[in-house]
Formats: structure tokens, C-alpha cells, sequence
């Protein structure tokens, strides 16, 4: 097999950008799961509903509105549609999941299950699936040479941006005091509770800003993928296996393993292309005969 | 005799007489929601009675109709080739299952779960890759073949067969219920740790009951792929591992009659959404939302539960005859 | 109470009973009295853009323009959601045809679906029409005398690009390929097409199905210097290798192109013309082709508010013939039926100099057609240049030997 240095460094860099959108799609469901205890299935479904929100922002929310010029640009949306998508998903998490808490945890993971279906039949039924597409920004339009290859200047931003991202998540988790609170509620929230801190409005904003990750990956994906409502459940199963292999209790971890399966799968696709979505899955039936609590996880 | 027992000879005798009512019940209907039927009690084998919840079933099903219908595509004709195919397909589901199950049970819970999901995909992989599967033609066209010198070409053969053989899944899966395995394994459920303080090797009873279950899965799968005479990617996909979920759930976790009214329910809803089209995946999401947040007992259950507070209050209202009935009983978990 | 119950259930199926032999005495050339046209096709799923409702929409307008009856009998339309599940498609296909009186039934987008209800047809002697089905198992291995193929094949659409693109003169080509049967044989085909006329393949890449990131598989076609990268995939797969295509630059010189094996009109309505220009494709039927197929089109953007993709009009053309073979045999048997289609020239609105073939693939005129530049473009929906009309002769496949159907001649 002849690759040259330059294929191998170009298909590297491309495994990086996926391993962008697992790493924050992957940090979301472990910041979900370490206060809930709920594995989020409406995660696909939310990285959906942002890439449509911002879609209608920039094509089709001026013709509603009647001004045909007005457009909610990507910048805009970036901030909007996360926002929205959260706002949602705390709306969820107040009138429906929080019943469930008492349950076995099978019970939030089938309810985010049907909310998911829901989500993705409700888009399709007024979309269609054929999918939309969506420009990215001017400035970031046209591809950047990079000496071993041509890469769009959009990818490069995704790359930084989804990257700042994961490390200010982290920073906020790991180094902060309100970090240190969650990571409590994680350990204890009776204990917590009597601390006198509000454990039921802590976990609200907590699945919030976990789904609200998933809506900025889902912005950032919009000009990449085509958006569709199927464009989240597929990319999900991946990111439930990666999830498996970094261990749910770890944000760190999620994010580091997201990374390496996505450059993984970025050589897979030189080396034997047919087996790049399965690979993932045999590096984590792997991962469990050597360390059944994931790499970086806390046995549970 | 025990009330299972009763209801289920009232069940089967009134099955009998479907194919002499086609226009009141479809006979083909009916095979459908006792293949799914039975699928469905496989799972509840695991859900209900082993508390492990599983994400692969669907891995089961297929491989199970997979190998049943390409050995019956090659050896079909034999005398001996049904039965031959049929027993292969279980096994290879059981197979299956003790690969996915013995590196599940490596974690528990929520993980459990997820994992069975991951692997499953792995099955779904080999199936769309595999020449022998058909790819994503599936196997069509599968030839029924004849058991004990019983040609089952003909609709109505093959109902009383499915019926039969139906009837034989089911009493097993009660008999394994209500064995003293099943009492085992109803421990693990309810407290893994005093079972395994009681001596019990909790990790070997749930792969058992996990191969146990993938088997009967495989059962269902390998009728399944007779009567329609198909084996399709649908059959060992994510989605309809989801579906069996939803068919446990819809008519009772943890009941014997539960997983067939579930699936009773489900199929003849897919049926029915069928004609209305467009909304199919919204109505089962809608499905799913109002079973987990309010019906959780599902159909048979809460009708169990009915049945058991009425009786209590019957007995309570004996004892206390003199003083008022003040408040409905808290419900025992 | 349970007895009351039972006594109900014996009275209702014993009206069941009466009504039915009551139909049966009414027998005459149309079985039942009735002749019902049943389409079945994906309404929820990721088909559903080009057949869906539509193609119901097309059956219907063929059974308004034939006045809702042949031979005097009214002609009734059904319609439902096999959900892309062979299991539900035969299912209903069972039950349409023991109960439902249903005599045709047609569109089938996923080949499991198709080739289970052809199955059941058979047995039944009912009549199937692949309007949305390629598959080639459907004319060979798998051939029915009471099928017919009414579009395309995977064969043909390969070969129609492959052919054009050669003769401009692109002799190197490079396959980027969905990794299950479809996606292979339309690789195989087209690479066929290529080699024979001189052509050579440099490379293929096999993608996951549904793939995701396509960027890797393009830029591997790229730096393969291929004159042609051919998409051998379908929907979102084609839409998404495009769109991250147009991202790199790839395809955008005349020095290297890209061919999609097979797009309908809906994805690159999806893709915009804006990434889709330029690329050449094959499809059965444009709706701005001439005359008659715009007088159709429009009748069916009236109802739908879009125009109608080849499959969804391949609806209407075989509702539309079935229902004239009916008058013209005299009776709705389906074995009767299908021979007398045979015997007659098809030419209507979508299909022109069409015959069907012993095995069921209905051999008509191909569209060589060239997406539109933005600017070229007048409106909505106005999308292609038809560059050539591709002889049916010249795109579909020899019959083969693997249909029983062909060896008798």
C-alpha cells in the first residue's frame, strides 16, 4: 500500500475534525450522566435541532417573518441556537425526566429515547429528508494550504473552536467552584442540599448546558453535513461507543477518547475504509476485555 | 393447574379457530404478533426477571433467521431440513449471545446497556458485509420446507405450526420463570449483592439467562423467518432492538402475559400507521413518553395491580367492618 | 360477560362471511368488481422525498385521466408506509392481496421490499411495478413473469453515465462506493462500461453505509488524478460526498469531474446549484423535458407544489399503462395482463419508445442531463441541460441467463 507522507497527514488532519465533533458530542453525554445518571438519547436529536435552527435563521425565517433580507448569520447562531436547544432541553428535564429520578436509570434513557423519535419525526414531517444545505460563513469560505494540503478555512475554525470549547468545559468542571459543586452533586447531592445549595435547579442548568454542547456541535456541523433530521442519530452511536471506551464518569477522558477515535477512524479510512465505522466498536469490545471501567473511568 | 396455565390454553384454543375466520382476524397477522410475541417474552426473560437490559435482541433475531433461512435456501428440500435449520438458527443465536453477553456482564447497569448496544452493531456491520446475509437484499424467498412429512407451504399449515411451536417457546420460558433458576435470578434482580453474599455466582446466572434469552430471541427469529419467508437488515437493527423495549414496556415488565400483549399492540399499531403513513416515528416516540412517564406497569400490570388492590381492600374491609375506609393502600413496590 | 363477548365476535365474523361470498358471486372480466391499484412506498422514512405521497399523487392523476374506471369497473387507490421494512411491506402486500382486492401494487424504494412483496405477488398471481426499485436481482436471479421493472436499473444508470462521460473523452475513473450490494453493483456495472470502451479504473474507495465524513474518500479520489470520480451511492451519502467535494475544491476543473451514478432531482434540489453544477447524470425522466412531460408536471405541481422526481412520475406511467393493458386484454388477470404489456409500444408522458422485456426490465429512452449553473437557472425546479437522449437499447442491460424467464426467448 502506497501512502504518501503527505495522504497520511492529510487524512490525520480530517480524522481531527471528527474527532472535534465526538469529543464535545461525548464531554455533553458525560456531564449529563455524571449528575443524572441518565444516558441523554436525545443527544443526537438536539445536535440535530440546532443545525435546523440555525438553517432557519439564515434561509427561512425572514420569508415567515415576512422581511425576505432578514437572516440570523452564523455568528448569531452559534449563540442562539445552543441557547434555544438548551432552553428545550431544560424544559424536558423539568416535565419529564425529573419524575423518573427515583427509577431505575432504564427509565430516563427510554423517555429520552421517545423524545428523540419524536424530534426527528416531528423535523422530517415538516422538512423533509432530503436534507438542507447551509453556506458557512464569507470569512471562512475557501480552503487555506497547509503545505501537505488544501484544508477549508471552515474546518480549521471548527478545529480551534471546538477545541476551546472542550477545554473551557473542562476548565469550568474541573478548576472552578461552581465546577467543585457539581462535581459534589455528583458524589452526594443530599449532602449537598444541605449545604443549602438548590441541588434540583443545579441539575436542570447541568442538562442544559450538556445539551447545549450538543447544539454548538450541531451549528458547527451545519456546514459541514448536510442538515438532515437524521444527521444526529447517526453520528450518536459512535459517540455511545466512544463514551464506553473513555469511561461516562470522566470529562477529560470523554474528550481525550473522542479525539483519538476520531483521528483512529481518519487512518482507518486510508487503511481499510470499509471497516471505518466498525472499528470503533472493536477498539471498545477491546477496551473492555482490558479495562472493563473504560479507559479513564471510575468503576460505578 | 396453575391461572397461567388456564388463561394460556383459553389463549391457544382461541387461536385455533383464526384461520377459520380469516375476515374477521388475518391468520398471517396473528403468526406475526406470535413471532414478535415470542421475541418479546425472550426479552422480558432478561428485563423483567434478570433486571439486565439489553440493546442487542434485534442481533438475536437476526442471526437466527439468517442462518435458518440460508441453510433452508440450500438444504431445504431435505426431509429433515426444517427442523435441521431451525435448531442451527437457535443455536447460532444462543452463540451470539453467549460472545455479546460475556463481555457485557463485564459492567453493569447503565453500562450493560450501552455495550450490548456498541456490539449489536458490530452484528449489524457483518450482516450488511456478509455475501452469504444477501447484503441489503436480505434473504427473500425462503422455501418453508415440511416438518415430520408435513408440507407447510400452505398459510394455514404453517399457523398451526407456528402456533404449536409458539406454545413450546412460551411454556419454556414460564417453566425457566418458575424454576428455582428463575427464583436465582429473580434475586440477582432484586439485590445483586445478597445474592452474591448468598453464595450464588451471580456473574455465571446472567450469562446463563442472557444465552437462555438470546436463544429463545433466536427461537422467535428462526419461526419468524419461515413464516414470511424473509430475513431482512431490519431484522438486526437498533431499531427493532427498540422496539422489543417498547413491547415489554407497552404490556408489562416482569409479567408472563405482558411481552404478547405488548407485542399484540405494537404490530397491529405499525399495521394501522401503516395506511396513515408520515407520523409513524412521532406516534411510538409519543408512545414511548407516555408509557415511561405514566403507564410504567404497562397494560397487563397495571391490570394486575388493579386486581390485587381491589382484593386487598377486599380483605381490609373484611377485618375492619366497623371502622370507615379512610385512604387507598400505599401500593407494595 | 366472556360469553356475551364470544356471541358478538361468532355474529360479526359470520357477517364477515356473508359479505364476502356475496362479492364473490359478483365475478365477472374484473375480479371483484373492483380494480385496485396499491401503492407502497416510504412515507416517514429517508425515501420518502422522492416517492412518498407523491407517487401516490402520480397514481391518481393516471386513474383521473383513464375517467376512474376500466372495462366499467371503478379503479380505487391505496396507499401505505412499509417504513422500508420487508417484513411490514409483505405483511401488507399479504393482506392487500387476500383481502384487500388489491391487483397492482407499485413503487418499492428499497430492493429487500420489492423483492419480498415481488415473492408474495407471484404466489398470489398479482402484478408488481417497480417504479422506485433498481435492483438488478429484480430482472435476474429473482425475475417474475407478473413483474415489471418500470424505470431503471442500477445497470442502466451506470452505464448511461459511464458511456456519455467516455465518449467526452474521460478515459480514467476513479469509484467512491457505498459498501453494501446496491453501491457494488453499481460500481461493477459502471466499471464494466469503462474497460470495455477502452476506459481504466485507477482506484475505489468503499465508504461505510450511511457514511458521515466523506472528505477522506474525495481527496483520496483526487490525488488518484482520476478524470472521473463516480459517486456509486445514493441520497444523503451522494449529497454530503458532493457538498464536502465542493469544500476541498475537488471536481470544480473540467480536468476532473464528478459523476453521481444515481440522483434524483430531489437531491440536488437539496444540494442547491450552487455545489451541484455542472455534474453530468443519467435519469430516466426530466420534467421540463418536452411538451408532454411539462403538461404532466404541471398537473402534479398543481396537487403537490413541487414537480414530480422520475420515480414518483414512473408512478403514474405505470398506473397509467397497467390500467389501458386491462381495456385492452379485457380483464384484470394479472397473467393476462402482463402479456398483453408486453405486446404494446409505451409511450406516454414520462417513457418514451419503452417495451418490457420477458424478465421485467421495461428497455426505454435514457436522459443524458447536465446540471444548470446558477445562473442559467429561470426558476425553481428549472435545474438540467439534456445533453443526449441515451437509445434504450444502448444503456439497459442484455437479458441474462440468470432469469429463467430469458432462456425461453
Amino acid at each position: 500500500m502506497d501512502i504518501t507522507l503527505q495522504a497520511f497527514m492529510a487524512q490525520l488532519t480530517i480524522g481531527l475534525i471528527g474527532g472535534c465533533f465526538y469529543a464535545m458530542l461525548s464531554m455533553g453525554l458525560a456531564i449529563i450522566f455524571g449528575l443524572l445518571n441518565i444516558i441523554n438519547f436525545t443527544h443526537g436529536a438536539q445536535f440535530m435541532m440546532a443545525a435546523f435552527l440555525a438553517w432557519i435563521g439564515l434561509t427561512q425565517i425572514g420569508p415567515w417573518l415576512g422581511y425576505p433580507d432578514f437572516q440570523i448569520n452564523f455568528w448569531v447562531a452559534l449563540v442562539i441556537a445552543p441557547l434555544i436547544v438548551g432552553v428545550f432541553g431544560m424544559a424536558i428535564e423539568r416535565t419529564l425526566l425529573r419524575r423518573l429520578y427515583h427509577l431505575d436509570h432504564l427509565y430516563g434513557l427510554l423517555l429520552t429515547f421517545g423524545v428523540a423519535l419524536v424530534m426527528e419525526g416531528g423535523f422530517r414531517y415538516v422538512f423533509g429528508v432530503s436534507g438542507q444545505g447551509y453556506e458557512p460563513p464569507e470569512i471562512l469560505q475557501g480552503p487555506v494550504d497547509l503545505g501537505f494540503m488544501l484544508l477549508p478555512k471552515y474546518r480549521i475554525f471548527v478545529v480551534v473552536a471546538s477545541l476551546l470549547i472542550c477545554f473551557g468545559t473542562w476548565y469550568l468542571f474541573e478548576r472552578t467552584k461552581l465546577g467543585a459543586y457539581l462535581r459534589a452533586g455528583t458524589e452526594n447531592p443530599r449532602l449537598l442540599q444541605s449545604f443549602g445549595i438548590n441541588v434540583p435547579v443545579m441539575i436542570t442548568l447541568t442538562y442544559g448546558f450538556g445539551v447545549a454542547l450538543a447544539g454548538i456541535a450541531g451549528v458547527l456541523a451545519a456546514p459541514i453535513m448536510q442538515v438532515t433530521p437524521l444527521m444526529g442519530g447517526n453520528l450518536l452511536n459512535i459517540v455511545f461507543a466512544v463514551v464506553v471506551i473513555g469511561g461516562l464518569g470522566s470529562i477529560l477522558g470523554s474528550m481525550m477518547t473522542g479525539l483519538a477515535l476520531g483521528l483512529i477512524e481518519g487512518l482507518t479510512k486510508v487503511i481499510y475504509p470499509e471497516a471505518s465505522t466498525v472499528v470503533v466498536f472493536v477498539i471498545m469490545a477491546l477496551a473492555l476485555l482490558v479495562r472493563p471501567a473504560g479507559l479513564f473511568g471510575r468503576e460505578v | 393447574m396453575s391461572t397461567t396455565f388456564k388463561i394460556f390454553l383459553v389463549l391457544c384454543a382461541a387461536l385455533l379457530v383464526v384461520p377459520f375466520v380469516p375476515g374477521l382476524i388475518y391468520p398471517v397477522f396473528v403468526m406475526k404478533v406470535l413471532c414478535y410475541g415470542l421475541f418479546a417474552c425472550a426479552f422480558n426473560l432478561l428485563l423483567g426477571f434478570t433486571g439486565l437490559v439489553s440493546f442487542a435482541h434485534a442481533a438475536f433475531l437476526g442471526s437466527a433467521g439468517y442462518v435458518t433461512g440460508a441453510l433452508m435456501i440450500r438444504f431445504g428440500g431435505h426431509p429433515l431440513g426444517m427442523p435441521a435449520a431451525f435448531l442451527a438458527g437457535v443455536a447460532a443465536a444462543a452463540l451470539v449471545g453467549f460472545a455479546i453477553g460475556g463481555l457485557a456482564i463485564r459492567r453493569k447497569g447503565i453500562y450493560f446497556a450501552m455495550i450490548t448496544l456498541a456490539l449489536s452493531q458490530i452484528v449489524y456491520f457483518l450482516a450488511v458485509q456478509f455475501r452469504w446475509t444477501g447484503g441489503e437484499d436480505g434473504l427473500q424467498g425462503i422455501p418453508r420446507g415440511s416438518l415430520f412429512g408435513l408440507d407447510l407451504s400452505t398459510d394455514t399449515t404453517m399457523y398451526y405450526v407456528t402456533l404449536g411451536l409458539f406454545a413450546v417457546g412460551f411454556l419454556f420460558v414460564d417453566r425457566i420463570v418458575h424454576s428455582p433458576f428463575g427464583q436465582i435470578l429473580q434475586a440477582v434482580r432484586d439485590n445483586e449483592a445478597r445474592a452474591t453474599s448468598l453464595g450464588y455466582d451471580t456473574d455465571r446466572f446472567k450469562l446463563i439467562a442472557f444465552v437462555l434469552s438470546a436463544g429463545v430471541a433466536g427461537y422467535a427469529g428462526a419461526l419468524k423467518a419461515l413464516v414470511f419467508q424473509l430475513v431482512s437488515l431490519n431484522d438486526v437493527s437498533l431499531h427493532t432492538s427498540t422496539e422489543v423495549v417498547l413491547m415489554t414496556l407497552l404490556g408489562g415488565v416482569g409479567t408472563i402475559f405482558g411481552p404478547l400483549v405488548g407485542a399484540a399492540l405494537v404490530v397491529g399499531l405499525q399495521n394501522y400507521l401503516a395506511t396513515i403513513g408520515d407520523l409513524v416515528t412521532v406516534v411510538i416516540g409519543l408512545i414511548f413518553i407516555v408509557c415511561v412517564s405514566f403507564f410504567r406497569r404497562g397494560f397487563v400490570g397495571e391490570f394486575l395491580h388493579l386486581r390485587r388492590r381491589r382484593s386487598e381492600r377486599a380483605v381490609r374491609r373484611k377485618a375492619l367492618r366497623p371502622a370507615p375506609e379512610t385512604s387507598p393502600a400505599a401500593e407494595p413496590a | 360477560m366472556r360469553r356475551h363477548w364470544l356471541g358478538y365476535t361468532l355474529r360479526v365474523s359470520l357477517c364477515a362471511l356473508a359479505a364476502t361470498s356475496a362479492l364473490a358471486a359478483e365475478a365477472g372480466k374484473i375480479s371483484d368488481g373492483v380494480v385496485k391499484v396499491g401503492i407502497l412506498n416510504d412515507l416517514s422514512g429517508i425515501y420518502s422525498d422522492f416517492t412518498g405521497k407523491g407517487s401516490a399523487a402520480a397514481a391518481q392523476i393516471a386513474i383521473d385521466e383513464m375517467g376512474g374506471k376500466v372495462l366499467g369497473a371503478p379503479v380505487e387507490l391505496v396507499a401505505a408506509d412499509h417504513q422500508n421494512k420487508p417484513d411490514i411491506a409483505a405483511n401488507l402486500a399479504r393482506e392487500w392481496f387476500d383481502q384487500g382486492k388489491v391487483d397492482m401494487i407499485a413503487d418499492f424504494p428499497t430492493s429487500s421490499t420489492a423483492l419480498a412483496v415481488m415473492e408474495i405477488a407471484k404466489q398470489k398471481s398479482r402484478v408488481t411495478m417497480l417504479s422506485a426499485g433498481v435492483a438488478m436481482a429484480a430482472i435476474n436471479e429473482k425475475c417474475s413473469p407478473l413483474n415489471a421493472q418500470w424505470m431503471v436499473n442500477t445497470y442502466a444508470l451506470a452505464a448511461g453515465t459511464a458511456k456519455a462521460l467516455l465518449a467526452t473523452g474521460r478515459k480514467s475513473w476513479y469509484f467512491v462506493t457505498a459498501d453494501y450490494t446496491f453501491g457494488h453493483s453499481l460500481e461493477k456495472d459502471a466499471s464494466a462500461v469503462v474497460e470495455a470502451e477502452g476506459g481504466k479504473v485507477l482506484g475505489v474507495s468503499r465508504h461505510p453505509f450511511p457514511g458521515g465524513d466523506f472528505s477522506s474518500f474525495m481527496l483520496k479520489a483526487q490525488s488518484s488524478g482520476a478524470q472521473v470520480i463516480a459517486l456509486a451511492n445514493a441520497g444523503s451519502d451522494t449529497i454530503n460526498a458532493i457538498k464536502q467535494a465542493a469544500e476541498y475544491g475537488i471536481g470544480r476543473s473540467d480536468k476532473q469531474v464528478i459523476a453521481p451514478l444515481l440522483t434524483y432531482i430531489t437531491d440536488v434540489k437539496s444540494l442547491g446549484l450552487a455545489k451541484a453544477q455542472d455534474m453530468y447524470l443519467t435519469e430516466a425522466f426530466y420534467w421540463d423535458y418536452d411538451e408532454r412531460s411539462r403538461a404532466f408536471s404541471e398537473k402534479y405541481f398543481a396537487k403537490m407544489k413541487r414537480m414530480p422526481s422520475a420515480s414518483q412520475a414512473a408512478v403514474y406511467s405505470a398506473t397509467l399503462n397497467y390500467l389501458k393493458a386491462i381495456e385492452k386484454a379485457g380483464t384484470d388477470e394479472a397473467g393476462a395482463v402482463m402479456s398483453t404489456l408486453r405486446g404494446m409500444t409505451i409511450d406516454d408522458a414520462v417513457i418514451r419508445n419503452g417495451h418490457l422485456r420477458a424478465d421485467g426490465a421495461l428497455v426505454h429512452d435514457m436522459l443524458l442531463l447536465q446540471v444548470k449553473k446558477p445562473s442559467e437557472s429561470k426558476r425553481d425546479w428549472d435545474f438540467y441541460n439534456v445533453r443526449s437522449v441515451l437509445k434504450g437499447e444502448d444503456v439497459f442491460p442484455k437479458p441474462s441467463d440468470a432469469c429463467p424467464l430469458n432462456a425461453k426467448g
